[in-house]
């Protein structure tokens, strides 16, 4: 692994868009060793809280142990303080464990996803590999085929969509992306948030 | 150069180990058994560095036998797999890196059989086939057209002899023979071993 590019070596993209009272977040589902795919169903997406997901992309070893830890970070908050955690909250709890790891980090670019509990406001950020936390109010995009994901997002998004076109517009950007990534694609995960109801939808796409 | 396989039925686990032990070009074993019965309903066989493998398989099966020696029940493939990983993936970032290339194969009757591919850097995936080690290259594709949800034990055993065939003939090194065992509702078995002598009559198109 000395030469080859940790963040690069399983694959993978996510991104979340915003649109009107909802948020959309999608990911690939392909779990490779550089170019062997050694698996097409591979989870990039967790579902945090009842309005929050966590997309990671990045070192798959480092996606689930981050996972991990966060999630036992979100629950002692939970306990202590008697309420759910809100995204921006989230975001700093994420941001600070991974500064904990400056000079030796996780190879993660993490995603947040989701509506405030109390206002229902939507909320999406990105991060990098040290914690440096991006929030915005159109889209995001992480992962091997970022460059291609930012440039069909800008192309494609537009504000105050509602959920079923933000729907069309996230799987649009996706699959235009992930098409032209080698180690990126087999499938997409995407999933639609909105104030009552989370619709999830598997895109099966040509397996190369 | 070892190999390891693993393919997952509807209601079982099968996986098939070469039984060769090497130190660099030197053959020492030849009957090395890579796949370890660690509960009634759980197999483990691991690859990699050599006394990696032995200490943490060993490692992991005694804390899940203490487990059930403590609470009386056992742990699910499941959360045995997600132990492993989480040890795995702690040791990484430690003075005491393990290098091992895990298959850890239960069944539950619960939830069904699982089978968990773990890779070195404690990368760990629920599949329904795999392989770690070069002859995996050339089975991946071979699962690949004959792996159906519903397939049976039979079916299973011959997709792996079709794979050792395809080992012994492009690999440039030489794996004899293959342990293979399955796990299902009734527990651990070992099937017979797949080896050159048992494959000669063997029409893989058939």
């Amino acid at each position: 692994m000395t030469t080859t590019n940790k963040i690069t070596y399983n694959g993978g993209c996510v991104i979340a868009m915003q649109g009107k009272d909802c948020i959309g977040i999608a990911t690939d589902r392909r779990f490779g060793l550089q170019s062997h795919t050694a698996g097409e169903d591979c989870q990039k997406v967790f579902h945090l809280s009842p309005r929050l997901y966590l997309g990671l992309t990045g070192l798959q070893t480092d996606i689930m142990t981050v996972y991990n830890r966060l999630l036992y970070r979100k629950n002692v908050y939970e306990i202590n303080e008697g309420r759910e955690v809100s995204p921006k909250v989230l975001t700093e709890l994420l941001s600070h464990l991974l500064y904990e790891h400056r000079f030796g980090p996780f190879f993660v670019e993490p995603v947040i996803a989701g509506l405030d509990p109390e206002t229902l406001e939507p909320y999406i950020c990105c991060m990098d590999l040290i914690g440096c936390a991006n929030v915005t109010n159109d889209f995001v995009a992480t992962g091997t085929c970022s460059d291609q994901l930012v440039g069909m997002c800008e192309s494609v998004w537009s504000p105050n969509l509602n959920a079923t076109e933000l729907f069309k517009t996230i799987a649009q950007a996706m699959l235009g992306s992930f098409n032209r990534d080698a180690v990126s694609g087999w499938g997409s995960s995407i999933f639609i948030l909105e104030k009552d109801k989370i619709t999830e939808r598997l895109i099966r796409t040509r397996k190369d | 150069m070892e190999t390891l396989l693993g393919i997952k039925g509807p209601d079982f686990v099968m996986l098939a180990a070469d039984t060769t032990h090497a130190h660099s070009v030197v053959v020492m074993k030849e009957d090395e058994n890579k796949i370890h019965k660690v509960a009634d309903n759980l197999l483990i066989s691991t690859v990699g560095e050599s006394g990696d493998t032995e200490q943490f398989t060993e490692f992991i099966a005694k804390n899940i036998a203490l487990y059930k020696m403590r609470n009386g029940y056992d742990l699910s493939p499941h959360s045995a797999a997600h132990f492993t990983r989480k040890n795995l993936a702690e040791s990484l970032r430690s003075r005491t890196r393990y290098q091992v290339f895990m298959f850890i194969a239960g069944y539950d009757p619960a939830e069904g059989p699982e089978l968990t591919f773990i890779d070195y850097l404690a990368s760990a995936q629920s599949v329904n086939y795999a392989g770690h080690g070069y002859g995996s290259m050339f089975c991946s594709s071979i699962f690949d057209r004959y792996w159906h949800p519903n397939i049976t034990q039979e079916e299973a055993y011959d997709v792996l002899k079709k794979c050792v065939l395809e080992i012994q003939k492009r690999l440039i090194v030489n794996l004899k023979n293959f342990n293979v065992a399955v796990v299902d509702k009734n527990g651990v078995r070992h099937l017979d071993q797949i080896s050159s002598k048992s494959l000669i009559d063997y029409n893989a198109a058939a």
